[in-house]
């Protein structure tokens, strides 16, 4: 039972990261390499500065603010610097990865009795991983509220505009460069926020820990999209924290038929590409029609 | 006397300069458009519309010269500043609208042309029954599509929509770049049917780039033919009027 809690919680938090690459990959229409510079970025930040004696709550915001600066660089030299956005991800990236060891002094850094968010008394007489699951579930919550908020403004608009057309967006007045950048720095201080706490739950954070997160992000968005369809903004949002709780129980079936954690990033990418691919399968092979056939009586 | 809408003066534009592959489009080239001018603007390919087009609405900076737009000077203004008073209709229906936002979002978008979008909530809800007005006239029945994507629309239908965005803040300034090129002829025929209709009541200035001799006799009340980045003949009103298709050709042939 506290396998399947556990992935709960851990879907949630990992789900703030699946909406902060929502607003890039699905609403700008860019894929945006930067997030594994940023997830162990915010979580260095966190951990450091929790090691410092730093409040938790200022920790985790400092963590969503060292995202916030990785997509101003990102957006910076995509927009200004006119270098395309795959690369100029990639570049912050890999310089990321230098200023992690800088903060966090080694490779690992573990937490020991520092207190985090998930230390306070209510929470830790929870049962086993319920603490994850309810801060998760807040987070979300207030974070998938907020954004679906913003998206209703007149500015949330504009941004929506600029990523599915731009042209049109330039030619209506719309600021695109600064549109890019502000998604770049909202998402990535999302991205940023969901290394603090998964940092802060899984008690270290580790330089290396970035590699194939932007292979789970989308893997929650896709999961999601696959699972619902057609669906309104904010229920888009809500889709993906769902595809990333899926994600995870996928993850833990993986486990259960024998493999290793080893696997993991081998089997994450199979997953992806699977579902990147159902589109085409329902066209070139009509699985609904043929499973719906199947079902038939003859 | 009235400050005229829009002054080119002496614009030249030169592209790929350094390079074996250098060609000047527009050579010392001078315009001035009144208010209320609907001019229909015609040329051989590459004679330079679009490219005087681009640096009308400021997509491109000219090499030299200078662009005044009621008598202000805007030639540094970049496109998405110059979106305060000029509204462009392109070619490609694609082009005007946002396909993943429905009818009613990309009429909210455009109802705010160049006003600064701040945090504030858009409100759809309160602008449906404007956009139902705005939109009961209009020949494809967009009206009852207000809440459809812009994406599932036919082209005629995408064109229809972007005409009424350009136009439902009454730009300064309209340009019309083939705006009726890639629909079907009865389409094509209601939509400059709708365009003479809106550009008259509302007396927009506008500019139209054809490729209709027939359209560009029979609308608007000025007629400019680009020859090789020159204008090579501007006629208005009653001379606009005696012009034919024979004699356009004419200029057409040099």
């Amino acid at each position: 039972m506290s396998v399947i809690t556990s992935a709960i919680g851990q879907g949630f938090l990992w789900g703030i990261l699946g909406l902060g690459l929502f607003l890039t990959f699905r609403i700008l229409d860019f894929p945006d390499m930067t997030v594994e510079g940023t997830f162990p970025f915010g979580a260095a930040v966190c951990v450091a500065a929790l090691t410092h004696g730093v409040d938790p709550f200022v920790a985790t915001a400092l963590s969503f603010g060292a995202g916030l600066l990785t997509g101003l660089i990102t957006g910076l030299l995509y927009t200004k610097g006119k270098i395309p956005i795959l690369l100029a991800g990639i570049l912050v990236m890999t310089g990321i990865y230098s200023i992690n060891l800088r903060i966090l002094g080694k490779a690992n850094v573990g937490l020991m009795n520092e207190k985090t968010l998930f230390s306070p008394q209510f929470l830790q007489a929870l049962p086993d991983g319920f603490a994850s699951v309810t801060l998760g579930m807040i987070f979300t919550l207030v974070i998938v509220t907020l954004v679906s908020v913003f998206l209703d403004t007149d500015i949330g608009q504009a941004f929506i505009a600029t990523g599915d057309n731009e042209k049109m967006a330039r030619s209506l007045g719309i600021e695109t460069d600064n549109m890019k950048i502000l998604g770049l720095m909202v998402s990535n201080g999302l991205i940023g926020l969901s290394g603090g706490l998964i940092a802060q739950n899984n008690g270290y954070a580790d330089v290396n820990m970035g590699i194939g997160t932007i292979v789970i992000g989308l893997a929650a968005i896709i999961i999601g999209e696959v699972a619902y369809g057609e669906l309104s903004l904010t229920a888009r949002l809500v889709a993906v924290v769902v595809g990333s709780i899926l994600y995870r129980f996928v993850l833990l079936i993986v486990l259960k038929l024998g493999f290793s954690t080893n696997d993991y990033k081998l089997l994450s990418a199979i997953i992806l590409a699977i579902c990147l691919m159902t589109p085409l399968f329902k066209e070139k092979f009509q699985v609904v029609k043929l499973l719906k056939k199947g079902i038939e009586k003859p | 006397m009235t400050k005229p809408i829009l002054e080119l003066k002496n614009i030249n534009t030169t592209v790929n300069i350094g390079t074996s592959e250098e060609k000047r489009i527009l050579k010392d080239l001078n315009l001035t458009l009144e208010k209320g001018d609907f001019i229909t603007l015609l040329g051989t390919n590459g004679a330079g519309k679009s490219t005087l087009l681009n640096v009308i609405n400021g997509s491109l900076s000219p090499t030299s010269g200078k662009v005044l737009m009621n008598g202000e000077d805007i030639t540094l203004l970049n496109d998405v500043k110059r979106a305060k008073y000029i509204a462009q209709v392109f070619q490609d229906p694609k082009m005007g609208t946002a396909p993943r936002m429905t009818v009613a979002e990309n009429l909210l978008l455009a109802s705010k042309r160049g006003q600064k979008r701040g945090l504030k909530l858009r409100g759809l809800s309160k602008h449906m029954d404007e956009f139902k007005q705005a939109t009961a006239k209009l020949p494809n029945g967009l009206s009852n599509r207000l809440n459809t994507f812009a994406g599932s629309l036919s082209g005629g239908q995408r064109q229809t929509l972007s005409f009424l965005m350009a136009t439902l803040q009454n730009p300064d300034l309209l340009l019309l770049d083939e705006h009726t090129a890639a629909l079907d002829p009865n389409t094509s025929e209601q939509l400059m049917a709708l365009t003479d209709e809106v550009v008259s009541n509302k007396d927009l200035t506008c500019v139209m780039i054809t490729h209709q001799l027939k359209d560009a006799l029979k609308y608007g009340n000025r007629t400019i033919i680009l020859h090789a980045g020159e204008i090579v003949l501007d006629v208005k009103g009653e001379a606009k009027k005696q012009l034919n298709e024979k004699e356009i050709l004419q200029y057409f042939e040099k």
